[in-house]
């Protein structure tokens, strides 16, 4: 799928501040300089086509329930079959090969500490590897949303 | 302040808004109270900070941002903060968090770097150390190699506020 001009804008001026009113998409439109239905199809396209995942919320880490980013050491025979156990999980958010001799990172989330900690129990007692643990200290972050360069 | 209400539609809009003309209205119906009320409660749970972000949440690798590094610093205590605070300000960097140190781990600052390709990603981050002076701190730079799982957070909406 070729990205229009349309597509572009959408991706790039509607990562934060979704409008909070009855017609969003009208006012989205409106915006732009097109018809609402043209911004719904555009939407729907890039959601078929997976270039977005969803319209939804981002919420800060540990503001609801709690978070932990997990590293785990795997020799790379055994990296998918353990990766795969993690991934069943319904905790597990994200999870990813990263090149290090720690290679599998993921990102856990439960309603408290001790499901928490229950989750990772199970997963060490499943795979017969150690997990680190990496809560957040601190998050630094304030520009939200990721300019994206889509014209090269 | 977040009540039950909130969580709920916390839970109701994370899978995804409608992408239909009243989409507020929609996820109101759900909930059995009035759209204005949706748009309030959202509104609110944005000015508080408890809505980090909403809108369009995309997918980095499908847009031809296929390279993902994760680079750790061993920066000291007293001036983590510094320059955490400092990296989040810079453009290419997406996410920036202290963590705690771990045995055979000695990486205490974290960032991610989203680039078109490992090369740009490499040139950004030699930026990065170059303008913050950080070239007497020992880093590494974890490439992503296999996404296995990516999904939004999920929140049950019976989660627990701090």
């Amino acid at each position: 799928m070729q990205l229009t001009a349309l597509h572009k804008a959408l991706l790039n001026n509607y990562q934060q501040d979704f409008p909070l009113s009855p017609t969003p998409y009208l006012e989205i439109a409106t915006a732009l300089g097109v018809t609402e239905a043209e911004v719904l199809a555009a939407l729907t396209e890039l959601a078929n086509q997976r270039f977005i995942s969803r319209i939804g919320l981002i919420i800060p880490p540990n503001q609801l329930g709690v978070s932990c980013l997990v590293a785990m050491a795997i020799p790379q025979a055994q990296l998918q079959t353990v990766a795969n156990v993690v991934s069943s999980y319904s905790e597990v958010n994200h999870n990813y090969e990263r090149e290090h001799a720690f290679n599998l990172w993921f990102v856990l989330i439960a309603n408290n500490q001790q499901h928490l900690q229950k989750v990772l129990t199970e997963i060490e007692q499943k795979t017969g590897f150690l997990t680190m643990q990496l809560p957040l200290i601190a998050d630094y972050f304030i520009n939200l949303g990721f300019e994206l360069e889509l014209n090269d | 302040m977040t009540d039950a209400l909130d969580r709920q539609l916390i839970a109701a809009v994370q899978h995804g808004l409608p992408i239909t003309s009243r989409p507020y209205l929609a996820i109101a119906q759900q909930l059995a109270i009035s759209e204005q009320e949706v748009i309030n409660r959202l509104t609110q749970l944005k000015q508080q900070g408890l809505i980090k972000r909403f809108g369009v949440i995309v997918h980095h690798r499908k847009l031809g941002y296929q390279a993902n590094a994760m680079v750790v610093w061993n920066i000291p205590d007293d001036i983590v903060d510094e320059i955490g605070c400092k990296l989040s300000q810079e453009k290419c960097v997406n996410l920036c968090y202290q963590r705690p140190r771990r045995e055979n781990w000695a990486y205490n600052l974290y960032c991610m770097i989203h680039g078109k390709s490992r090369d740009t990603v490499l040139a950004q981050l030699q930026q990065i150390i170059e303008t913050h002076a950080l070239s007497a701190f020992a880093y590494q730079v974890l490439f992503s190699r296999r996404c296995f799982k990516q999904r939004g957070a999920i929140y049950a909406a019976d989660s627990g506020l701090r």
